[in-house]
């Protein structure tokens, strides 16, 4: 227990706590989690940094309106089980947020303490009390209310199918979620790697909304299995989360040689399918130099992996600046203790091939940032008689999505915007009465966060729903 | 779970299992596949659907043992499951309604051919199969076809029917009349050969791919094709496609990827790599 509370004054000189690591060293040649969490002790000094403001603009940047002031002065005071039921409240999956989440421009970078050197630790104290709450159940019971007698379909077991499923299942719903592989989680699992996020975390929050009355059922494939006018037929309500799903390419030459990856493909080898185990049934390449086309958390992800299976060069190549990377800045600092080289401005103009057809470089050429374009950031452009090529013997791109047409080819009701993705309106309702939907399906390629904010408002919006349509 | 209710050995290293998945043998049709993973741990293998059975909820794989993991899957018995089978996936097979339909299968290409054949005939298209193996004991499910058609079965070595490739029954069935499509599923060299044959003569002709795939929805683009030009996912595009515009040596070409890994995994003492027709 802390002996008393602290004065603004005194919180203020409280400087930020530092997450310690995995050496950078040792972690290149390993899977196991990076950021090894604060210590107890340091999560209270972290948590006293905040300065408890009447009106929390940290919440504001929040897509899931976690009441943030609330759980860290519980934390502050040491009142751990009431701190975890109070962040659980808020968030189904905390622990997975406060690892992925990019607090920097979400609720760190409203932080007050942010306007004059370094925000709270949102993250690292929200990883702190989630992962608290995973090694004391009993701590945070699970809610349950009693049977509505309703039945509720979610289409995909991602971050938004997840948290909508705790949301609905809290109130006494029959909840079932449908996944099309063969094991739940969606881009938690397939997606983003060990040394990021642990899979027994993952299945630790999937069995808690089991113990919650959730059904899961994988290898159902939503416009294949079953289509969406059949699951409205069988349930009061449908919401459609099977994310993005297309890998967009480069369209450049070469795309088809042995050697090149997408992303999702590369990523999904090795975390889904655990081919980083040496005696893995499904193979992955292990090339000695990787080059990964993107800036973004996907980008950081497939170079981190690449390092760890054993490659001695990972390039990272962006047309843009480091100052334009989407990526989350931890993992661009953590690729870059990594060893990880990054070619900036730096454009794929084809991919080059051995008689055998398996890749031996990249061509590129070098950009320089002109005008902004029309999403305000500084468009690059080719420089002239700058071409240059990397030597590598593999090359993945990670350049984002497209949306998947499996599902809304079969649901012609459902109306979808020039891009493929599902249209709604500011609840999530689609075109279609009762069926809603949230994710990548509707943003595009999105964070894990944004997901679950929209599970989160689908789950209220499909509640009002069951209230009107109730018989 | 999936529980195996009977196993078949067609040839060598083809073997038929009928396995329980209610859903997918009430709503498959002709041309579309399942993601099978037999285990933990396990690869995820497509496999076409050859046959199902809605009465009693079951399909039929046809599974010729090539790698580490058809042979664990073909290692499994009556009474075993598989544990993970997702679909039915793919497009169905672009059908003709009336004419005359020619399926060319080649080694356990025939398993795909089979339920194409099926659907035609019980349309009421006048069906001619020609099937190919090496010899006599590597042709496959000569009887089922029977059931929808005239067939000619040709081996290499002439053990059984006639002595050749397919290709040359097929030059003989093409010269003797009309014949609105051709539908041609085995190795890639023989559905490069039949998209030869056809051309020239402007018979429409659909081939069904199998290149290597993970997720079979689309999600990682390994399965990528190149039609016209155009890079299309054979399992959401696919499985079949026209195989006038299919570029077949890329094909052929990514499907060795993993060799070595492959070799690697049949470096075992147990292991007589027998690989079917036209892998010479």
């Amino acid at each position: 227990m802390h002996p008393q509370r602290l004065t603004p004054k005194e919180r203020l000189q409280l400087s930020r706590q530092v997450m310690p690591a995995q050496d950078a060293a040792q972690r290149r040649a390993n899977f196991a989690e990076v950021n090894l969490g604060l210590p107890e002790t340091l999560a209270l000094i972290e948590a006293d940094r905040c300065l408890q403001c009447k009106n929390p603009r940290c919440m504001l940047g929040c897509p899931v309106n976690v009441n943030i002031p609330r759980f860290l002065e519980l934390l502050s005071q040491g009142r751990l089980p009431e701190a975890a039921r109070s962040l659980l409240h808020d968030n189904a999956l905390p622990a997975i947020t406060g690892r992925v989440c990019p607090q920097e421009i979400q609720c760190e970078c409203e932080c007050i303490r942010a306007k004059k050197g370094e925000s709270v630790a949102v993250g690292h104290l929200e990883r702190f009390v989630a992962d608290w709450a995973r090694a004391h159940p009993e701590a945070v019971p699970v809610l349950t209310a009693p049977p509505s007698g309703r039945r509720v379909a979610i289409v995909g077991s991602g971050p938004a199918g997840l948290t909508a499923a705790g949301e609905l299942a809290r109130n006494g719903h029959d909840v079932t979620v449908y996944e099309a592989l063969h094991r739940p989680g969606g881009v938690l699992v397939y997606g983003i790697p060990e040394f990021r996020l642990p899979k027994q975390i993952v299945d630790q929050e999937i069995d808690r909304l089991r113990q919650a009355g959730v059904k899961i059922e994988c290898n159902v494939v939503i416009g294949r299995t079953y289509t969406v006018p059949e699951l409205r037929a069988r349930f009061d309500a449908v919401f459609i989360a099977n994310g993005a799903g297309l890998p967009a390419f480069m369209n450049i030459p070469g795309e088809n040689l042995k050697g090149v990856y997408t992303a999702n493909e590369y990523l999904t080898r090795v975390n889904l399918m655990a081919a980083f185990a040496p005696d893995a049934d499904t193979p992955v390449l292990r090339p000695r130099c990787a080059v990964i086309v993107g800036g973004g958390n996907v980008a950081m992800d497939a170079a981190r992996t690449a390092r760890r299976l054993g490659a001695e060069r990972v390039v990272i190549a962006y047309r843009r600046t480091k100052a334009e990377m989407p990526a989350r800045v931890e993992e661009v600092h953590h690729a870059e203790e990594e060893g990880i080289d990054f070619e900036l401005l730096c454009a794929p103009l084809e991919i080059l091939g051995t008689d055998r057809k398996w890749v031996r470089g990249l061509r590129c050429v070098r950009m320089q940032l002109g005008e902004p374009d029309a999403s305000g950031r500084r468009r690059p452009v080719p420089i002239p008689d700058s071409e240059f090529v990397i030597e590598c013997d593999m090359v993945v791109s990670a350049l984002g999505t497209r949306a998947n047409p499996l599902l809304t080819a079969t649901c012609r009701d459902l109306k979808l915007n020039e891009r493929g993705n599902i249209e709604v309106d500011e609840n999530g309702l689609t075109s279609m009465p009762g069926v809603f939907a949230g994710g990548d399906i509707v943003r595009g390629a999105a964070t894990v966060i944004l997901a679950m904010g929209d599970g989160k408002r689908a789950a209220i919006a499909i509640e009002r729903y069951l209230l009107e349509t109730k018989a | 779970m999936h529980l195996i209710t009977a196993k078949t050995r067609l040839s060598p290293n083809v073997t038929r299992l009928d396995v329980q998945a209610p859903r997918i043998a009430e709503i498959r049709r002709a041309g579309q596949f399942v993601i099978v993973r037999r285990g933990e741990g396990a690869e995820r293998i497509p496999l076409t659907i050859a046959d199902s059975d809605p009465a009693a909820g079951t399909i039929t794989l046809v599974i010729q043992a090539v790698g580490k993991s058809t042979r664990d899957l073909v290692a499994l018995e009556p009474g075993e499951a598989i544990r993970d089978i997702a679909g039915p996936l793919g497009h169905p097979t672009e059908l003709i309604t009336a004419g005359r339909a020619l399926c060319i299968g080649g080694g356990v290409g025939t398993a795909v051919v089979h339920p194409i054949a099926q659907a035609l005939a019980r349309a009421g298209v006048n069906v001619t199969s020609i099937v190919g193996g090496r010899s006599r004991e590597w042709v496959i499910l000569e009887a089922e076809l029977r059931r929808c058609g005239d067939v000619v079965v040709c081996t290499d070595d002439g053990s059984y029917g006639r002595k050749g490739f397919v290709t040359e029954a097929a030059t003989d069935y093409l010269k003797s009349g009309r014949c609105d499509i051709v539908y041609a599923v085995g190795p890639v060299p023989m559905m490069r050969a039949v998209a030869n044959l056809t051309r020239p003569l402007g018979v429409r002709t659909i081939v069904s791919l199998n290149p290597l795939m993970v997720d079979g929805t689309g999600m990682c683009g390994g399965c990528r094709v190149s039609v016209d030009g155009k890079a299309l996912f054979a399992c959401v595009d696919g499985p079949e496609f026209d195989g006038h515009r299919v570029d077949f040596d890329l094909l052929a070409e990514r499907q060795t990827t993993y060799r070595e890994f492959e070799q690697a995994a049949a470096a075992r003492p147990d292991h007589d790599c027998r690989i079917g027709l036209g892998q010479r």
